[in-house]
């Protein structure tokens, strides 16, 4: 690749940062545009105001847990790797990448993506989902539409199928044995333009 | 010594005096008197068409990649609802009820509006598909020729050695003429022949301040033209929409009383003509702003009111939702639209980067402002529609003519938080899918 723009020399880091993610480097431009773009007051970082100031994020009933999944527990503010590297879940699986023996595995491999969804619903990080966690959840996204016996009922449903182990709680395993089929790659993926 | 630079000192005196002499009588004779009479020698239209050769000869110097295209394609099946992309999830698996999958459908839409989201980029400069030569617009050239730096340095020796002088020079002649010829007026008694020099003198000002900022301008349709009695309104981009419509027709302006040298501009004006200056406190208060406007409408003899209805700049490729009240008052609406060519010169002000000073700045120094001014045929609000229903109605009508997107959202999410209403729309939308095929399935 010949011509490097500025910008990206502006960035500390950026070759890590590329190799990390998997991102090109147009893409670190314009996710770095858009970083800045969301970054009013020119700080550097992002904070869960910034967030919330995005318009089609305040409708998204699962929103503040979203924006929950970009700060880790304590930290108040995101940089600019850091945001890369959430977004980065959601690149498309690189079906034709080489297996290298010692390498990490891929931020956008199928697992992680699981991983990324199971925090949303794991909120207080014990890595079970518990009915209540559950009840949440669902409470998020039907609102004041369904009663609460409908929410218990899906609720307790839900980990009667997924449950394998009788703990009344969903693990790791289990969110991913029971997503099995599904078509991970498609659901959690975002198509990046060039 | 010193006698030998004296005849050096009144030499120079003489040059610069008569460069002085030179250059205002140019100006005058090509710049304030067509103002004055509202003519032109066509001198604008002709740097127009040198600029676009010029911009047509930087794109075959210029190589780049082209990044413009969207970031992310959202939709990947073309614009699924909400209830066909769960019923495509749920394909395959026997019941049609929550599963823990469901969440990723949320979960990537909320990602998606954090990459690229529709509103946020509405309230940022509209980006360019070549380079017009300003350092401003510059974004992801990388690669920049020599030769095209030096078109570009030419560019700047141009823009800021000669125009901007020139510009700022007719600037404070426009401003300063308007303020001292509308107090004049004001002395006249009130009757015919105020009003006719009233017009007059806004008219040349308005004129002049438009050469201030080489606007080039084509007015559409002007058998449309917003008549006595009645609203304007027009979508709004910058500040500079006022005196692009101005220098076309007499208007009443409205607005809220400034301090300053605003202050000092609306004071001379409304001595010449009746328009509405609003103390800060009287716009809280909505009746009284509803009673004012419709009291002036309904005389016959005031100017037509020029309000800008989304409120709050946008930056021009799309119409913002329309503030209802306006159309309330139950007068006639002449819509205007104003579109801008982002290539000579970008007049989007985004009050929250730029203050006024710097916007000016930015606009005296750009190559120049070229827009297309549509007048729309008069629209009246119909039978059982409410205000709402006839603001929309007139929102489409501008944003088909001005070929820009017209959107739901209220140009007060700039500054203003998401009513909890969109957010219940998707959990109705959700629960229905759910509840709904349970209800089925308990029937069964």
């Amino acid at each position: 690749m010949g011509s490097t723009s500025s910008t990206l020399l502006k960035i500390p880091n950026v070759e890590v940062l590329m190799q990390e993610t998997g991102f090109s480097p147009a893409h670190i431009i314009r996710l770095h545009d858009r970083f800045k773009a969301l970054d009013k007051e020119g700080r550097g970082h992002l904070c869960p105001q910034d967030f919330g100031a995005i318009k089609e994020l305040a409708m998204n009933p699962i929103g503040d847990r979203i924006i929950g999944a970009f700060f880790s527990p304590g930290k108040e503010t995101v940089d600019f790797h850091t945001f890369v590297k959430i977004l980065a879940h959601f690149r498309p699986v690189d079906k034709d990448r080489p297996k290298e023996p010692n390498s990490p595995e891929p931020i956008n491999s199928r697992s992680n993506k699981l991983k990324f969804a199971f925090q949303l619903y794991d909120q207080d990080k014990d890595g079970k989902i518990s009915r209540d966690e559950l009840l949440k959840v669902l409470r998020s996204m039907l609102g004041m539409q369904v009663t609460e016996e409908q929410l218990e009922s899906i609720a307790d449903r839900t980990i009667q199928e997924a449950d394998l182990d009788r703990d009344e709680a969903i693990s790791f395993e289990e969110f991913r044995k029971s997503l099995e089929k599904v078509n991970i790659d498609h659901k959690m993926s975002i198509r990046f333009l060039r | 010594m010193e006698s030998y630079l004296f005849p050096f000192d009144s030499l120079i005196c003489m040059l610069l005096g008569i460069s002085f002499t030179v250059w205002f009588t140019l100006l005058l004779v090509f710049i304030i008197v067509p103002a004055i009479f509202g003519v032109s020698f066509g001198i604008r239209r002709l740097y127009m068409k040198s600029l676009i050769k010029l911009f047509e000869v930087s794109e075959l110097m210029l190589s780049f990649v082209n990044h413009f295209d969207k970031i992310i394609e959202k939709n990947w099946f073309k614009l699924m609802s909400l209830e066909q992309e769960i019923q495509e999830m749920r394909r395959g698996s026997a019941e049609p009820e929550f599963d823990m999958s469901d969440i990723f459908y949320f979960c990537r839409r909320g990602v998606e509006s954090i990459v690229d989201d529709e509103v946020t980029k509405r309230f940022t400069a509209e980006e360019l598909e070549s380079w017009n030569l300003l350092t401003r617009s510059n974004y992801n050239f990388h690669h920049i020729s020599t030769r095209l730096t030096a078109l570009w340095g030419m560019g700047v020796l141009i823009r800021y050695g000669f125009l901007l002088p020139l510009r700022v020079t007719l600037a404070f002649t426009g401003v300063g003429l308007l303020v001292v010829l509308t107090s004049i007026v004001g002395l006249f008694p009130n009757g015919r022949m105020k009003n006719y020099l009233s017009d007059k003198v806004h008219l040349m000002c308005y004129r002049i301040c438009i050469r201030a900022l080489t606007a080039i301008i084509t007015y559409h349709d002007s058998e449309n033209k917003p008549k006595n009695g009645g609203i304007c309104v027009a979508n709004h981009t910058s500040p500079i929409d006022v005196i692009i419509l101005a220098s076309d027709g007499c208007y009443a302006m409205v607005g809220q009383v400034h301090g300053g040298l605003m202050g000092v501009i609306q004071r001379a004006m409304v001595k010449a003509c009746p328009h509405i200056w609003f103390e800060r406190s009287e716009v809280k208060d909505r009746h009284l702003v509803a009673k004012r406007l419709s009291d002036h409408v309904a005389d016959e003899s005031k100017l037509p009111i020029l309000i800008f209805p989304e409120g709050t700049c946008i930056n021009n490729t799309s119409v913002m939702m329309f503030k209802k009240g306006s159309f309330e008052i139950g007068c006639t609406v002449y819509p205007v639209a104003i579109k801008y060519d982002p290539r000579f010169g970008d007049a989007f002000w985004n009050s929250s980067k730029f203050g006024m000073v710097n916007y000016l700045l930015h606009m005296m120094s750009s190559w120049a402002i070229v827009c297309s001014v549509w007048y729309l045929p008069p629209m009246s609000r119909m039978e059982g529609e409410d205000a709402v229903q006839f603001a929309n109605r007139v929102k489409a009508a501008i944003a088909r003519k001005g070929g820009l997107a017209d959107l739901l959202w209220d140009g007060g999410l700039k500054r203003g938080k998401v009513k909890e209403v969109f957010k219940e729309e998707q959990q109705k939308l959700y629960s229905k899918v759910l509840v709904g095929s349970s209800e089925d399935r308990s029937r069964s």
